[in-house]
């Protein structure tokens, strides 16, 4: 198949077995990525759109507090960190979760560089290891949605008009109905677009282990070739580089 | 791959070749801590906005490049994938600035 394909240069647009010189099932995947580049991009644009169609938080960022009048700084907003409660550690949490994920997407290359070499073994020890990182990202950002959801121990008052009476109420943590950081929009960007990720990481850890137990048994030995892992890998390193995005637009812009 | 060493009969496994991998990983893990440094020592305005977009490329052109191998395939494919991207960049943006007026109503 590949002699084929190198033999006549000019037919890479014919299709036939390899189009563009990759085979059937990666060259869908990286269509199939392109389209779910799309699906991402839509909430990421929404999330431009509607994040500057509010007011900024202006003056000293350390006398900023919480409020529906401007976007919240996302320092502020998640400064926590498991097992340190009190302690006021901006970035930090999500900082090791970008650490973990890209560690990760390098542990899933080395299995794929282990398969290019027919090196069963090795494969099975780098695709543990990123089954291992995807597991501890997951677990990172349930408690990430814990402590948003649950919110900082004083809550934000704020001012409401019932029944023609202004009253004050205080407001602990977010949802999808009321946000004590900021403008609710907030809150509703931050559980769509994590969440989504957070799908796509938990279906990721999935398919890898799957493609693990597959390569433990024998399969891909027998099969002659390791290109499911690779494919795979497409996937996991996409997973990889939407966090990259969402880590830029949601917690650093 | 074609350089890939032949298995004939008995097993025989190459050695690893990971030096590009490690070196792709420290460049991710330096931008990382680069943008971290920025996020709390620059004040925050267009500008800052500017250098976290362009870092941001940065990683994701060596994550797609190397990670994903884009960079090895064949002409046809990397335009295919970078084409349709560009537009949505050009989006991302576009709706960013257009966000920024109605907010100013």
């Amino acid at each position: 198949m590949a002699t084929h394909a190198i033999a006549e240069p000019k037919h890479l647009w014919l299709g036939g077995v390899e189009p563009m010189k990759a085979s059937y099932g990666k060259l869908m995947m990286w269509i199939f990525l392109l389209s779910d580049t799309f699906t991402f991009s839509a909430l990421l644009v929404s999330y431009g759109l509607i994040r500057y169609s509010h007011q900024s938080y202006v003056g000293k960022s350390a006398d900023f507090v919480f409020s529906h009048a401007y976007w919240p700084i996302p320092e502020k907003v998640f400064e926590a960190v498991p097992f340190l409660h009190g302690v006021s550690l901006p970035l930090v949490f999500v900082g090791i979760m970008t650490f973990i994920l890209i560690f990760s997407s390098v542990t899933m290359v080395l299995a794929v560089e282990a398969g290019h070499r027919m090196d069963r073994a090795d494969v099975e020890k780098w695709m543990l290891w990123t089954i291992l990182g995807g597991f501890t990202f997951l677990g990172s950002q349930a408690w990430e949605w814990g402590h948003f959801i649950h919110g900082t121990d004083t809550g934000t008052a704020v001012k409401e008009l019932v029944n023609g009476q202004l009253v004050t109420r205080t407001i602990n943590g977010a949802n999808l109905i009321e946000n004590q950081y900021g403008p609710q929009p907030f809150a509703d960007l931050f559980f769509f677009i994590t969440g989504f990720h957070g799908t796509h990481v938990f279906s990721g850890v999935i398919i890898n282990i799957v493609i693990f137990f597959n390569t433990a048994t024998g399969l891909y030995d027998r099969r002659g070739h390791y290109e499911m892992v690779e494919k795979v890998g497409l996937y996991w390193h996409f997973v990889d580089l939407v966090w990259v995005f969402v880590f830029t637009f949601f917690y650093l812009v | 791959m074609a350089d890939v060493v032949q298995q004939t009969g008995e097993k025989q496994i190459a050695p690893p070749q990971t030096k590009v991998i490690w070196r792709t990983f420290w460049i991710l893990a330096a931008v990382t801590a680069l943008e971290f440094v920025i996020a709390f020592t620059m004040n925050s305005g267009i500008f800052k906005v500017a250098i976290f977009v362009g870092l941001t490329i940065v990683k994701a052109t060596y994550i797609v490049g190397e990670f994903m191998h884009l960079k090895h395939e064949v002409k046809s494919l990397i335009w295919t994938v970078l084409i349709p991207t560009i537009f949505v960049v050009w989006l991302l943006l576009a709706l960013m600035l257009e966000g920024g007026n109605i907010g100013l109503e």
